[in-house]
């Protein structure tokens, strides 16, 4: 009982604590300054989207939402490497 | 116990989590804040993957959590590099306080061509990063000045 009820306070601070992080990383997506910094900014939001992912499974007791963790994880990698490869583009154009 | 093994798991992630997004805030250039926002977020996910294989303790969601963990392992140097190297020939400054940028003085963003590859052959004025090159001793020099890798 005192296990459970442990477990319940540290699950609500963890999630404050990736929802602070996904904020802190939304402010340096809006403020840039250059674009890499955005795109920096948006991979460390797919990384803490997962791992919000990974917490709501573990809150629900539902372990199928990992797979929903692993295919954003998938998803986010080819993102921010389809990013890197266009402002490489761009800077063999300039 | 397990409950104290998964809750310890998930502070460690978290706090690491919530380190990288300080991270991405606070500091001073983009090449700083990726490092900040790589191993800072890869570490803090990890944490929070095997807290929540500890807590189902069942093999199918271990190995799900254990197998999107190294997934994040493997492509998260992947992606910063690919990043790095792109906001380098984007020309993004550095900050005011960089000590040194050793890519700048041999590398030609135009060709593409690394001056290190002929080290060896053009001889150039000493710096540090040339005692760097020097201290790995000569076969790796010789085998520098052979290797094409330099040339894209």
């Amino acid at each position: 009982m005192n296990g459970a009820r442990v477990l319940a306070v540290v699950e609500a601070v963890v999630f404050v604590m990736i929802g602070v992080a996904l904020l802190l990383a939304f402010v340096r997506l809006a403020r840039g300054p250059s674009l890499s910094d955005r795109v920096v900014a948006l991979d460390l939001m797919a990384v803490l989207a997962v791992g919000l992912i990974a917490m709501v499974a573990f809150a629900a007791g539902q372990a199928v939402f990992l797979d929903a963790a692993i295919v954003l994880a998938l998803v986010a990698f080819l993102g921010t490497v389809a990013f890197a490869r266009y402002l490489e583009r761009r800077a063999h154009d300039e | 116990m397990s409950d104290l093994v998964v809750a310890v798991l998930l502070v460690i992630g978290a706090s690491f989590l919530l380190l990288a997004g300080v991270g991405v805030l606070r500091m001073p250039d983009v090449f700083s804040r990726m490092q900040a926002a790589t191993k800072a977020s890869t570490l803090g996910v990890g944490c929070i993957l095997v807290a929540v294989a500890v807590h189902f303790n069942d093999l199918g969601v271990t190995v799900r959590a254990l197998a999107a963990s190294v997934f994040f392992l493997l492509t998260a140097p992947v992606s910063a590099h690919l990043l790095g190297r792109a906001s380098y020939f984007l020309g993004v400054p550095l900050w005011e306080g960089t000590v040194i940028d050793e890519l700048r003085s041999r590398y030609d963003l135009r060709t593409h061509r690394l001056e290190s590859s002929f080290a060896a052959t053009v001889p150039s004025p000493v710096t540090g990063a040339d005692a760097l090159v020097d201290g790995h001793g000569a076969a790796p020099d010789d085998q520098r000045r052979h290797d094409p890798e330099g040339v894209e």
